[in-house]
């Protein structure tokens, strides 16, 4: 077995790792039985999309792919960041109400 | 030689990608599911991005690769500590260990498995 076909299958079985991965935060995400629950599955799920990217770069000898992985690297932030503001606010938003029927 | 470096580090990231999904799956409470997800996931990441900087050797890919690793390590901190605080302000029920179902006490037993004696 030379190096490159080691390398290959090597990459093809972290893909696979990775896909499992996310499969099991996405798991997470259906059965999380609270609103953080989801948001968690969902930051996991973009850091999982992010790594897939790297390996889908060395398997198709792309290196745009690593733009990709960053462009989604930014967005992902930013939608955990507002789910979580988001959850907050709504609990807020709820006090609020209560006060003022 | 640089090939089988960049297969060990990338198998070493799907390995750590695996561990973090079955934490996210298996771990009692919010909290304690984050510490699986931001960690282990950021790691993991992080090994299969140098896999992809060794196997290309190129200044332009290193850079990107070190950008992306930079960037997830800046935000998955603050990410992390913002989930939290809304899971802790919304009253998120949390894990408070193993629960005895004759007097509804708990035991101090922090997590099914772990070998702690206090």
């Amino acid at each position: 077995m030379t190096s490159g076909e080691f390398l290959s299958l090597s990459v093809e079985l972290t893909l696979g790792m990775v896909i499992i991965s996310v499969a099991l935060a996405f798991f997470r995400l259906f059965r999380g039985p609270s609103l953080p629950d989801r948001v968690v599955a969902l930051d996991m799920m973009t850091v999982a999309i992010v790594a897939f990217c790297g390996a889908a770069a060395v398997l198709y000898e792309q290196v745009a792919f690593l733009d990709v992985g960053l462009v989604l690297a930014l967005v992902g932030f930013l939608a955990t960041a507002a789910l979580a503001r988001y959850a907050e606010r709504r609990r807020l938003r709820k006090e609020e109400e209560k006060e003022q029927p | 030689m640089i090939d089988y470096v960049a297969s060990a580090f990338m198998l070493a990231g799907g390995v750590f990608a695996i561990i973090a999904g079955l934490g996210l799956v298996r771990l009692p409470d919010v909290l304690i599911r984050m510490h699986a997800s931001t960690k282990v996931g950021t790691l993991s990441s992080g090994l299969i991005l140098v896999g992809v900087a060794l196997h290309f050797l190129d200044w332009s890919v290193t850079v990107r690769a070190v950008a992306i690793f930079l960037f997830l390590m800046l935000t998955a901190p603050i990410a992390a500590h913002m989930i939290g605080r809304a899971a802790l302000r919304m009253g998120v029920p949390l894990y408070r260990g193993l629960r005895n179902p004759l007097d509804d006490s708990y035991t101090s037993a922090p997590l099914p498995g772990a070998d702690r004696s206090d």
